[in-house]
């Protein structure tokens, strides 16, 4: 069984990390990862995307053509990628910058504000956050509790911001249900 | 050691301090800044010495010193940056020090691109520099492999006094897989006092090791040409590594592949299987010593019809699995270049038609 899914949207939104601590979380759950970098000559407000590879065998091809859920955080990254994704996959879709659907009807779509939601908990900045929690809670791929588990390690240098970002996983939690 | 999550150019940094490799002379170039990125804050963590060369020549130079001195040194660069130290490769391996280079390939010619490729085999196995020299060049496929290849490679270039190369291609250094690390920094092992200009205090003999490549007497620079190719005859014998993947059964055909390609080959060889295609995939893990004898062998299963060498470049290491097959079977090229990384639908196309157009021949 392998899973594989893409987070796309623009340089500066915490694509990377998100990307990192999902992966992160599958490993201490004991499954191979791999995350994938989009590397190109990137820059910030450019796009930036990367792919996250989660099996129960060693992962071969890290290049993946359909990814099986797609996280997008704006709208350029909904508009390239929904239409790849494998039928029954996940799509996040960023409703505080997405004013559009995927137009797929075989899609498990979920729009989330996630910039206001991460507003509302005291910073935009953790939209990213808001956005991978409502994601885990949808697909279930890791349990609540390593992502949370993951952030405080990731955070760990910035004591200070693990309590936003804590609170900010918890409303995305709830943003899914 | 618990897993840890991490990038292959940092992978390959820790690898080196764990493997006891305290000097690193670099300078930057993408896909492989990480490297220097990491090491500038961990060295002098443990003491070590970081030092940005003011060019890639130059740094060349700083690894023959300090690897004349007698202690572990190392460098990471790519492509262009590689081709800028070859001078100093060569002059390396005619004054037999032991050093490690890691290539993360661009792709080429020129200043190229920056995405994955792997462009500079015939560059690493053939033609790393001027004169009769080899490098022993290792081809990781993951994070983990390229963090152990580093820490074998240290042990290796001692060995046989001669630069070692780990070749990886920008995918292996910039991708994030879990990686596991020995619990204890390694020390240097080996008594250098018989070659390496460290000194007269400690030493027991009285004579003063030089450490030269100017050899001018015609009969000694052959001399030392032969003791350097029994050197890489001797490689060729004892340090070749390769692995096996679906050749245990029959197969129609036998894919050889290295580094990041030879991952999407196996998912290409699975996805065969499912439609009942076998097809077995030779992964050289050495370039240089090459798994001609295990390829050969591979090749000339009854059951294999055809030979496919796989790789990001434009078919540089067809002459090699040519070699190995000796003419048993036609092997053919398939491989993207320039940053596009083929996928296993492309791989699965290529195979399949290859084995059609074999039937028509017969």
């Amino acid at each position: 069984m392998q899973n594989e899914v893409m987070f796309a949207g623009f340089g500066g939104q915490g694509i990377l990390l998100i990307g990192k601590l999902l992966a992160h979380a599958a490993m201490e759950e004991g499954y191979e990862v791999a995350w994938i970098p989009s590397y190109g000559p990137e820059m910030r407000g450019g796009t930036a995307y990367c792919t996250v590879v989660i099996g129960d065998q060693p992962i071969g091809s890290p290049i993946i053509k359909n990814p099986s859920h797609l996280v997008a955080m704006n709208r350029p990254s909904l508009e390239k990628f929904a239409p790849v994704i494998k039928p029954g996959g996940v799509v996040l879709i960023n409703l505080s910058l997405i004013p559009v659907d995927s137009g797929r009807s075989d899609l498990d779509e979920l729009k989330v504000p996630t910039q206001d939601i991460a507003a509302s908990v005291g910073n935009g900045k953790a939209a990213n956050i808001v956005a991978l929690a409502a994601f885990v809670a949808r697909s279930k791929l890791v349990s609540i509790d390593s992502l949370k588990h993951c952030i405080e390690v990731e955070f760990a240098a910035k004591p200070k911001l693990i309590p936003l970002n804590i609170k900010a996983m918890e409303e995305g939690v709830k943003a899914a249900l | 050691m618990p897993k840890v999550l991490m990038k292959g150019n940092e992978a390959i940094a820790e690898a080196a301090i764990r493997a006891g490799c305290l000097n690193y002379f670099a300078y930057p170039i993408t896909p492989q800044s990480e490297v220097a990125e990491y090491l500038c804050w961990r060295l002098p963590e443990v003491n070590g010495v970081f030092l940005q060369g003011e060019s890639e020549v130059a740094v060349a130079y700083m690894i023959f010193g300090a690897a004349g001195a007698g202690v572990r040194v190392f460098t990471t660069s790519s492509s262009p940056g590689i081709s800028l130290m070859s001078e100093g490769i060569s002059y390396l391996c005619g004054a037999e020090l032991p050093a490690v280079f890691v290539n993360i390939m661009r792709g080429g010619p020129g200043l190229g691109g920056i995405l994955p490729s792997q462009a500079d085999y015939l560059q690493a196995t053939k033609g790393i520099g001027h004169g009769d020299c080899r490098l022993l060049v290792m081809a990781p496929a993951s994070v983990q492999e390229a963090a152990e290849m580093v820490m074998q490679a240290f042990p290796l270039a001692e060995k046989y006094r001669n630069p070692v190369m780990i070749l990886g291609d920008g995918l292996i250094g910039q991708m994030m897989e879990p990686v596991e690390f020995p619990d204890h920094l390694r020390s240097e092992p080996s008594n250098k006092d018989g070659w390496a200009s460290s000194g007269m205090d400690h030493r027991k003999s009285k004579t003063r090791n030089l450490v030269r490549s100017l050899f001018l007497d015609p009969e000694q620079l052959n001399r030392h040409n032969m003791d350097l190719r029994a050197k890489y005859e001797r490689m060729k014998a004892e340090e070749v590594q390769y692995e096996n993947f679906n050749t245990e059964g029959d197969y129609q055909a036998l894919i050889v592949s290295y580094g990041t390609m030879s991952r999407v080959c196996k998912t290409a060889v699975n996805m065969l299987k499912e439609q009942g295609i076998e097809v077995g995939l030779i992964r050289p893990r050495t370039l240089f010593p090459f798994p001609e004898a295990a390829i050969g062998e591979a090749a000339a299963k009854v059951s294999c019809r055809a030979v496919l060498s796989v790789e990001m470049s434009m078919g540089q290491m067809v002459e090699d699995v040519e070699r190995s097959v000796r003419g048993a079977r036609p092997v053919q090229w398939y491989g993207k270049c320039g940053g596009e990384v083929p996928t296993p639908e492309e791989i699965i196309e290529v195979v399949k038609t290859t084995l059609a157009s074999d039937l028509s021949r017969r």
